[in-house]
Parts: C-alpha cells; structure tokens; sequence
C-alpha cells in the first residue's frame, strides 16, 4: 500500500529535478515579473544571459503605474523609468508584456488567474510575496526575492527546501455579509502572523469548497500574512468552471487531460499534515485590523487591547508601540475609530466580487469621507463598467481609478497622508506602508463600504438590516 | 556570495516584534539600484524623522550600536513583502547576522543569498540577549555557524537554521554554478515534463 500524500506533497514530486543537501531543483511552470524585477534583469545583463524560458515568463506593470490620466505621458520621471524598464527588459527577452497601453493589464495576481495563465498543478513564481494568490487554483505558488527572481529567469529552475504541511479546515458556512477576507483575517488573528512560518498551507473544509474562485484568491493571497510559504486550495469544479474559456487556459483535447490529471490534485484520505488548525467558520464576526500587523485583527464589536493586561513585558510594549503608532487609546470600541478615507482595491480585494459586495453598501448612500476605487485589473475595470458599479462609487462620493497595486503599498504616488486613518481593502497594516505615518485598518471590501458610509468602523451587519 | 562562517561584533538590540520589510526597507526605495548603498535607508523611517533627523532613541542610532554586525530582535523579523532590498539594507550597512524567535521565510532566503545569517532561537533566549546587551552594550557578542553557537558574555545558546541554508552561508555558493551543473538534469526532466503535462504549456492566445 502507498503512503497517503498531502496536495502539496503532490505538487512538489511532480515539480522536482534533483535533490542535493536537503534541497531540491524545482521546475517553474511559470514565472511573472513586474517593475520591481529590474534587480533580476541587471543581473542577465551583468553576465551577458538571456532568459531561459521566455514562453513561460510573463510581464506585468502594476506596481508602479498610475491609476489616473491613463493614456497620457506619466508625468514622474522616475516612475516613468520603472515603467519603461520593464518594457524594455521584457522586449529584449522576448517575454510576452501586459504593459500600460494593454487592454489585459492589471495587478500580477488579478491577471494571471483571469487569463488562465495560472492553472492547478503549477508551478508559479514572482518577485512579490502575494504570489501565495494563485494558490487558490491547486498550484504550488510562492513569491521570491530578486536572487531567486534572476535565477528562474536563466534556468527556469529554483532550489527550495521542502516546508512543512499544515492544513487549515474551515467548516460551516459564514453568516451573510461575510467572506474570505473576515475568514483571513479570523485565521491570522488565531495563529499570528508568523504562525504558519515554514509551513505550505492546505486549505480545505466546506466553508473553503463554499467560496468562490475570487474569495479562495483572497484567502491564498492573505497565506502570506500568517507566514505561509504558500496557501493551496485543491481544485473542485469551481475552478474549472472558472478556467474554461480563458485566453492562455488548456482547450480541446489538452483540456480534457488537463481536467484528468488535476482531479488528482487533493489530499489522500489519512495523508499526514504537521500540523493541523481548524476553525468554526459559522462563529466568524466581521473582523477589522486596529494595529500594525495583521494579526492585530478583531471582530468589530471588539475593543482596542490594553496593553496592561498583558503578562509579557515584550507583548506589552508591542501593543502599546502599535496604539500609539494608530494614535488610539486601549479599551477603545473598534466601531468608535474615525476614519479620514478609503481604498478599495489591491490584489486581495479588487476582482469584480469585492467591487460587487463593496458597491451593495454603498448603493444609494453617500460616503462621509474621501476614497479611490482601483478595480483589480483593467479587465475588471469594464466588466464593472458594463454593471454600472462606477456609477455607484462615483454617486457615493469614491473616485473611481484605473488599475494597478495603488495605495496598497503606494509607490505610484497614492498615498495615505502622514497622520490619516484609512479604512483599505489591502493585505497589510504596517507602519507606513500606505505612506509614512499612514494608519491603515484592513477589512473586507463590504467593510471598507461600511466604513466609508458611517465615517467610523462599521459592523457591515448593521447596515445589511438597516437596507432589508 | 561572501561566505559566513564565524563574526564576532557588537550587537544592537531592537526587541520589537514583527519588524517586517517595510520598516527595514521602505517601498520607496526600492527603485535604488544595487550601489552597495542601501545601508543608508536602513529602517529609515524608525531611525530618521520626517525632516531626515535621527531619532536619537532609535537604538542604532546610540554611540554604542551604531556599528553594531549583529542584531537581535523579535519574532517575526522580516516578515511581510518579498523585497531583497531589506536584505542589502542590513547587508550594506554592515549587519552580519540577525538573531531572533522566527523570520519571514522569503527574507530568510534572501538573506541565505546575500551571505546574511539569519540566527533562531527561543524566545526567552532573544529575551535574555536582549537584557544583557541593554545592560552591557558594548559586549562583544560571537556567532559561529559551524557549531550554530551564539556567545555573549556568559550567555551561551545554540541557535537552529536550514541545513541547507546553513550549507549554502558555510560555503558561499553561487547557485547558478550549482544549478548549471545539473543541466543534463534539467533537461531531460523538461522533455519528460513536456509529454507528460502538455496542458502546463501556456495556450497561444487567441
């Protein structure tokens, strides 16, 4: 009898060359780059190389590109160099680009899935630790550094250590109002943000089988917030009835046996995980970020932490460190924080779902504070345009942008102001990460709507009955 | 890569939890190229204030760290974006080694590329570092990656790491000398792959 083997086990023996000193050569299925791989490219070009597999490589502009006056010159000269870089680099190379001026350019890990370049059974790499997002598929995807970024480039290969298997099973349905990102947020909050560290997480239980492509991509892309290698969902008929159709995805009769091979793609039935977590996803709450690691998350109805209560000296000062960051005072109600504006959008809530449930709330309601919409990609963008959701947004009092990483991590010029309170649909509430001094709560798109609405934190299900 | 195998240096203390790479590096400069500048934007935004004065509180910034090879810290250092440029910032700084109960696993392998030791140990281990380095600053502190040793006055710990990461930093490899080594290898397993997966292949785009 064989031994029973986790999905990732899978994953990794179909991907593995050789192995030496407990590492492995793993084989790259595919390999995205953006603007911040130029480090990777000086690297080729310092040796003279060329990129190994340039079929299996695909650029994207996205971090750096602006979210308004698309079409025009961009006006930063610097971002402008980011910009061309990577055009130039990618055209060199012969590395097919979804730039600027491409009617398929978006944020990496909105267009990778919706051109069905990412596929279950995959290998897939990029230069950004929100890679762990194509995991929702049933591949093996992992964000690197520029090292790794440039070694796949030359050889199409990386050397891993194997992590260990962790597998998260979420039963039950979450309440109405809800989705993967309070589902996130609920795991990260319960195993911290470096509780997965070392590990490939497998996500699985019934409340995971009842998310749809968008929310698993949510949940995978938050993987990397509790310190995941990468977060695996094992593909059911939700992703092929996602895949089928997409541009770059198997057809004929390279799809059927494609669909044979990825029903492989689960867990045995008793195949051994190191560690196991579950959680009761019908008891989750909406939750919100107050500090500055993801991990500081709570349900809405909660308060801000006081620090005086903690036994640890050192988790003490962390939690007090973090309320004076946020300019918050512990015991604080969570529904009592002002905010001074919004974002909706990044790659872990900006795909047409999240602008569906954000633009729900905010239907026939005005905003009281300022805020940018960036659909996920400029194909979300139209499909959003054809559903009128702009039209919401804008009545609301949100402005409504072009596609790109935007304020998540603001190096395209959105930024949060030194001192604002924003209530964002990103992946990430570090200390200055929307800007310097910029304080960021994360939350669901359906909370951020909440929010935007009331001028503080919101429960999304006070809303919801007010509405019925 | 510049080889590590032991470094005896002063090392500063920075006890917080969760320093993740958008403090060591903060996202807007990451458009600096690789001079070997990096060092001066080090946790820039905790070490320098909003008119680019240091903020004298910042432990880096004491007389007695400022040319600290070592540091130790919280869990979770590292954690969060994937950027290598956190790495050349401690690396260009001069930082050797960094101590700590737990580490971002992209960091953890950008700094096994760069030659930067990334040291785990206990909690109570950083803790007590930690104590000791506040208490004598200027203490020499010792870690050896052969016997995974770290000696501070008369605190002696063993600390883990990756074997394979552990290999890599004893020997300085590069790794596309290792990996073209396998291009027989690699080949035969594309050609295999190909029959086998034939739908790994990207579709031509209509």
């Amino acid at each position: 009898m064989t031994t029973p083997l986790t999905l990732f086990d899978k994953l990794w023996t179909q991907h593995e060359i050789v192995q030496r000193d407990g590492e492995s050569l793993l084989w790259v299925d595919r390999h995205y780059v953006h603007e911040g791989s130029f480090h990777a490219f000086s690297r080729l070009a310092e040796r003279g190389a060329m990129v190994a597999e340039p079929e299996l490589t695909f650029g994207v502009a996205d971090h750096y590109v602006p979210t308004r006056g698309r079409g025009e010159p961009i006006a930063n000269p610097e971002i402008a160099r980011m910009v061309s870089q990577l055009e130039q680099n990618t055209a060199d190379q012969g590395i097919t680009l979804f730039g600027l001026k491409d009617h398929r350019q978006g944020i990496v890990h909105v267009v990778g899935p919706e051109l069905g370049l990412t596929l279950p059974g995959l290998l897939i790499v990029c230069g950004d630790s929100h890679t762990s997002t194509h995991g929702a598929f049933g591949a093996f995807a992992f964000g690197i550094g520029a090292s790794e970024v440039a070694h796949v480039l030359m050889t199409q290969t990386l050397w891993q250590q194997k992590p260990k298997r962790m597998r998260i099973t979420a039963d039950g349905k979450l309440a109405e109002g809800l989705g993967a990102k309070d589902l996130a947020l609920a795991i990260i909050a319960k195993i911290g943000a470096d509780g997965a560290a070392g590990h490939a997480i497998e996500f699985a239980g019934s409340a995971i089988r009842g998310l749809s492509m968008e929310g698993r991509m949510t949940l995978c892309n938050m993987a990397i917030e509790a310190g995941g290698r990468c977060g695996i969902v094992a593909p059911d008929t939700t992703t092929l009835e996602y895949l089928k159709g997409r541009a770059f995805a198997p057809k004929g009769d390279a799809l059927d046996q494609a669909m044979e091979d990825w029903i492989g793609l689960k867990s045995d039935c008793g195949a051994q995980f190191d560690r196991e977590v579950s959680i009761d996803a019908t008891t989750v709450a909406p939750f919100v970020t107050w500090g500055t690691s993801p991990e500081d998350a709570l349900p809405i109805d909660g308060e801000v932490p006081d620090p005086s209560r903690e036994q640890s000296p050192d988790r003490a000062k962390y939690l007090q460190g973090a309320i004076d960051y946020m300019g918050l005072k512990p015991g604080k109600k969570l529904t009592d924080i002002a905010i001074d504006r919004v974002f909706i959008g990044s790659c872990t809530n900006a795909r047409i779902e999240d602008l569906r449930s954000a633009a729900a709330i905010l239907a026939n309601r005005v905003c009281k504070v300022p805020g940018l919409v960036s659909p996920g990609s400029s194909s979300v963008k139209r499909q959003a345009e054809e559903e009128g959701l702009n039209r919401v947004f804008r009545d609301a009092g949100l402005e409504w942008a072009d596609s790109g990483c935007s304020m998540c991590v603001g190096i395209n010029g959105d930024l949060v102001a030194e001192g604002e309170r924003c209530a964002s649909t990103t992946n990430r509430n570090f200390r200055g990460r929307q800007g310097v001094g910029a304080r960021t709560h994360i939350m669901s798109p359906a909370m951020v709507a909440a929010a935007a609405v009331c001028g503080h934190l919101a429960d999304i299900r006070s809303l919801m009955a007010r509405k019925s | 890569m510049e080889r590590f195998t032991c470094i005896t240096a002063t090392a500063c203390p920075l006890p917080a939890e969760n320093i993740d790479t958008d403090q060591i590096l903060p996202a807007r400069y990451l458009k600096l190229p690789r001079k070997g500048e990096h060092g001066k934007v080090l946790f820039h935004d905790l070490r320098f204030d909003m008119t680019d004065r240091e903020r004298p509180d910042f432990p880096l910034n004491r007389p007695c760290w400022r040319d600290a090879g070592i540091i130790v810290s919280g869990r979770n250092f590292g954690g969060g974006s994937s950027r290598e440029a956190a790495v050349y910032a401690l690396y260009d700084y001069g930082i050797r080694c960094v101590i700590a109960p737990s580490f971002g696993d992209i960091f953890s392998q950008n700094a096994t590329k760069n030659g930067l030791l990334t040291a785990v140990v206990s909690e109570a281990e950083s803790g007590a570092l930690v104590t000791a380095l506040t208490r004598e600053p200027t203490s020499a502190v010792t870690v050896d990656l052969a016997s995974q040793s770290i000696v501070c006055g008369e605190l002696r710990y063993r600390f883990t790491i990756d074997p394979a990461r552990r290999t890599r930093l004893l020997n300085g490899w590069d790794d596309l000398d290792v990996t073209r080594s396998f291009a027989e290898q690699i080949g035969a397993f594309k050609a295999a792959d190909r029959k086998a997966r034939p739908w790994a292949l990207p579709s031509p785009a209509p």
